[in-house]
């Protein structure tokens, strides 16, 4: 595939040309995502998570973490996949991102740390419809199986 | 030297001369025989040069220098206060202003030499001040310190402890210790090196003790028409004269003994006038203060901070809400898990005497008085009074009211806007006054004080009022309301449109040319500290616009309830009562709820259905109702339940949850639940 045709290549995609990136692999459903691992602060379990009113449906609310007030959005509702099942594998990733500040995303299960070179990513290509491509900053091969890298920017924006 | 270091301190101890300048200055046009002003003045003045000086801002010293000459012959009585001269006086202010402006954003003081102010400042010291020569005369044989004729500047030199040492020894083996002075002719080509001769001449004779300026200075011409020496002797003072005087192009040389004080109480009055350009910076930060100490004891004129940053102290806030949330951890365990025995209870009962005193301990480090904003105003006011050719007087009280830091940051261009929206647009013209029989000086009223756990502001005026009917159709003229909804309008609520961002063209709160008043952006500056303003006006009689604060913006006091079994906070600061209401009382009026209490007719908010949720009452029961107050307005919360009375740390949702107006913060309970804090007002 042409890297050309990959449209708005931001600063995590040049790095990923340059050095091996470590990927936090989590599931939701049947499908593997990987969370680039600097924006990771911590993997806390599930909590009570307190509603906030009149706020889009995938943000869940919020938790208490050490003393600070973290929203919590759902990454399943967000993508357009059936809601949270509670389980004892459920997890809240909190994220650190530069322009949203600190987010916690509600993940079914946290799997393991695995370890990409820019030769084992294929960007995919980008037809713009599917909103949950849009998510996708390129897909992983490891031990034989597909990771989907996500864009956690994109996936942190506000829905129109 | 590298004075970036520096800076910060210069900016700062910079804009607290300037504003007590701007005080000073303005009280000295009131009294203009008022020594201790002048005094005052002159002091902040000078420790204004010494800095810019010592930072190299050469700009902003020669002006100040000049103002400093003038001030100088104020106060020695040769030169009349009058109000042209304090004009060009607020107008160098303002030049100085610009220079700090300029520095603060980059560093350096910006090209414009002001040339035109500084010649203005000298034809004043032209037509004025001839008469000071037969005072420099006296001065000449005067030895004492404190006469500080302008001819006598070796007498301003500060000498530090080591060179007293120096001196005392000397004196105290039998020798001469000498103040100079040199003058250089106005014409002399090489100043340096006549000064160089001088130099020579002396140290042939004695030693040079002090100088001022410091010898590198001078060597590189560094100075003006003059330079102070303090040299020690065996010779007599008269040789050491002639040998100076020798060198050409001297224009005269005065000298004297210098007297040398063992005892440190006796640098007091040399200290006050210091004359010295401070050598180091560390310097000019404590002379001043201590002059300002001694000259007048009881009368602090200019406001000591204590500079700390903020930061630092939000660790410290952070700290403490840490502890508070202990206390609240505490309190849960003992009351969930049954904890008996006193001592537990001691220990909680410490625990929150602890966390209270240390609450307020802190809030009071970041809290400051509103003083350092509003001491601006009178000056703004005069300048007001000549450009609108309207005369109007500002009086002013409770500028000791204190105010969260960040809030009096903020809050000095709204309050500006007000008062001169009160100037412009409030008072009307002295003609249309006398007219209607209202004294000719319009009056402006800026009060400040603490209504629980807010602080007003008001800005009055006796002016015109709002015409409620011009504001009605100007809104429909600009499209802001259809002529329809103003015919249903109340008369508050037209008031209110002054508000709407339509309403107004001033885009930018500095910009107060415009016809358009920028009230609205008053009013979101002011939102933005979660504070509030209301107007109320009566045509004819003048308008009253009063600024809401809250005093804390950190830890609140909070009722805590619960909503279809969710926890909220509710701040007392807004609550008036809690009512037990049977259902029957609730009457419907224009399809809203309504309940009759005590005589009054209060709206119903349903807290289950603006939250979206189930209240898990049935419709039958009894109604919890919070009666809360937003300025005069009252509405009726229904809550499911009451859980009771907690002090509360107020913490941000973030940028990403901020969607949500109803609510304005989160707090964190005993049992690391999350709660959500109500706002009341956004409700109502």
């Amino acid at each position: 595939m042409d890297e050309l045709k990959v449209p708005d290549m931001n600063l995590s995609d040049v790095k990923a040309e340059q050095e091996a990136i470590q990927y936090i692999v989590i599931k939701l459903g049947n499908e593997q995502y990987g969370i680039d691992i600097k924006y990771v602060d911590n993997i806390v379990r599930m909590q009570h998570i307190t509603r906030v009113p009149k706020v889009a449906d995938y943000l869940k609310g919020v938790i208490n973490l050490r003393g600070e007030v973290i929203p919590v959005m759902s990454l399943r509702i967000k993508m357009d996949l059936p809601a949270d099942e509670m389980t004892k594998a459920t997890r809240i990733i909190i994220l650190k991102l530069e322009q949203h500040g600190t987010i916690g995303v509600i993940v079914d299960e946290v799997k393991e740390v695995v370890t990409l070179s820019p030769g084992e990513i294929e960007k995919v290509s980008y037809d713009g419809t599917d909103e949950k491509v849009n998510f996708i900053l390129g897909v992983g091969k490891h031990a034989g199986e597909l990771i989907s890298l996500l864009d956690l920017n994109a996936v942190a924006m506000e829905n129109k | 030297m590298d004075v970036n270091q520096y800076l910060e301190i210069f900016l700062d101890e910079t804009k607290e001369h300037l504003e007590s300048l701007n005080t000073q200055i303005l009280s000295l046009e009131q009294e203009p025989e008022n020594v201790d002003t002048i005094n005052e003045i002159f002091r902040a003045a000078h420790s204004l040069k010494g800095m810019a000086g010592t930072m190299g801002y050469k700009r902003m010293q020669t002006l100040t220098h000049d103002m400093e000459n003038v001030f100088s012959e104020i106060r020695n009585g040769t030169m009349k206060v009058n109000s042209n001269l304090i004009d060009t006086l607020f107008q160098c202010l303002d030049a100085l202003e610009e220079y700090t402006g300029n520095i603060q954003e980059t560093a350096d003081e910006g090209t414009n030499d002001n040339q035109q102010l500084i010649n203005m400042l000298n034809a004043f010291l032209k037509a004025d001040g001839k008469a000071d020569t037969p005072a420099q005369e006296s001065a000449e044989k005067a030895k004492t310190e404190d006469e500080n004729g302008p001819e006598e500047k070796w007498a301003d030199i500060k000498i530090g402890e080591s060179e007293r040492l120096v001196l005392a020894t000397a004196k105290s083996q039998g020798k001469n210790v000498y103040g100079l002075t040199v003058y250089v002719q106005e014409s002399c080509l090489l100043k340096a090196a006549r000064a160089f001769l001088v130099y020579k001449a002396i140290e042939e004779k004695g030693e040079i003790i002090v100088s001022n300026p410091p010898a590198q200075d001078i060597e590189d011409e560094k100075f003006d028409l003059d330079f102070s020496l303090i040299i020690v002797s065996e010779c007599p003072m008269d040789e050491i004269l002639q040998a100076t005087r020798n060198v050409s192009e001297i224009e005269k040389v005065v000298g004297a003994v210098y007297e040398v004080e063992e005892v440190t109480e006796e640098k007091a009055p040399e200290e006050q006038e210091e004359e010295a350009k401070p050598a180091a910076p560390a310097q000019t930060q404590s002379t001043p203060a201590k002059a300002n100490e001694k000259k007048s004891p009881g009368k602090p004129v200019v406001n000591r901070t204590v500079r700390v940053d903020i930061e630092k102290l939000d660790v410290l806030m952070n700290l403490v809400s840490e502890l508070i949330i202990a206390k609240n951890s505490l309190v849960s365990a003992s009351s969930t898990e049954g904890v008996s025995g006193t001592g537990f209870n001691e220990q909680i009962e410490y625990l929150e005497s602890v966390t209270t005193n240390l609450h307020e301990s802190v809030m009071k480090v970041r809290m400051v008085p509103i003083e350092s904003v509003v001491n601006k105003f009178p000056r703004m006011i005069r300048d007001l009074t000549k450009k609108l050719n309207k005369k109007m007087e500002l009086y002013m009280s409770g500028e000791e009211t204190e105010l969260d830091r960040t809030v009096v940051d903020e809050i000095g261009d709204p309050l500006m806007h007000l008062l001169r929206n009160a100037a412009d647009h409030g008072l009307e013209s002295t003609e249309l006054r006398i007219k209607r029989g209202k004294p000719e000086v319009g009056s402006i009223f800026l009060d400040a004080y603490q209504d629980g756990n807010n602080v007003v502001i008001e800005v009055r005026d006796d002016g015109n009022g709002i015409d409620v009917e011009a504001v009605k159709n100007k809104a429909i003229e600009r499209g802001v309301i259809t002529p329809e909804q103003g015919d249903n309008m109340s008369e508050k609520d037209i008031i209110n449109l002054l508000f709407h961002a339509g309403f107004s063209t001033a885009k930018k709160i500095s910009d107060v040319s415009g016809r358009g008043v920028g009230l609205d952006v008053v009013k979101s500056k002011i939102e933005s500290l979660s504070g509030e303003v209301e107007v109320k006006s009566k045509l004819g009689e003048g308008s009253t616009w009063i600024v809401r604060l809250p005093l804390t913006l950190a830890i609140i006091q909070a009722l805590m309830v619960t909503v279809g079994g969710e926890k909220y906070a509710i701040s007392l600061g807004g609550i008036q009562t809690l009512e037990d209401i049977s259902p029957s009382e609730v009457k419907l009026v224009q399809n809203r709820e309504v309940i009759n209490l005590r005589g009054s007719v209060i709206p119903l908010i349903r807290l289950s259905k603006e939250l979206d949720i189930e209240s898990s009452k049935s419709p039958d029961e009894n109604l919890i109702v919070v009666i809360v107050k937003k300025g005069e307005k009252l509405a009726g919360l229904v809550i499911d339940e009451l859980m009771g009375q907690q002090e509360i740390v107020i913490k941000s949702l973030g940028k990403y949850i901020s969607k949500c107006k109803i609510i304005s913060g989160a707090t964190i309970l005993g049992d690391g639940e999350v709660a959500l804090i109500l706002d009341a007002n956004a409700l109502i």
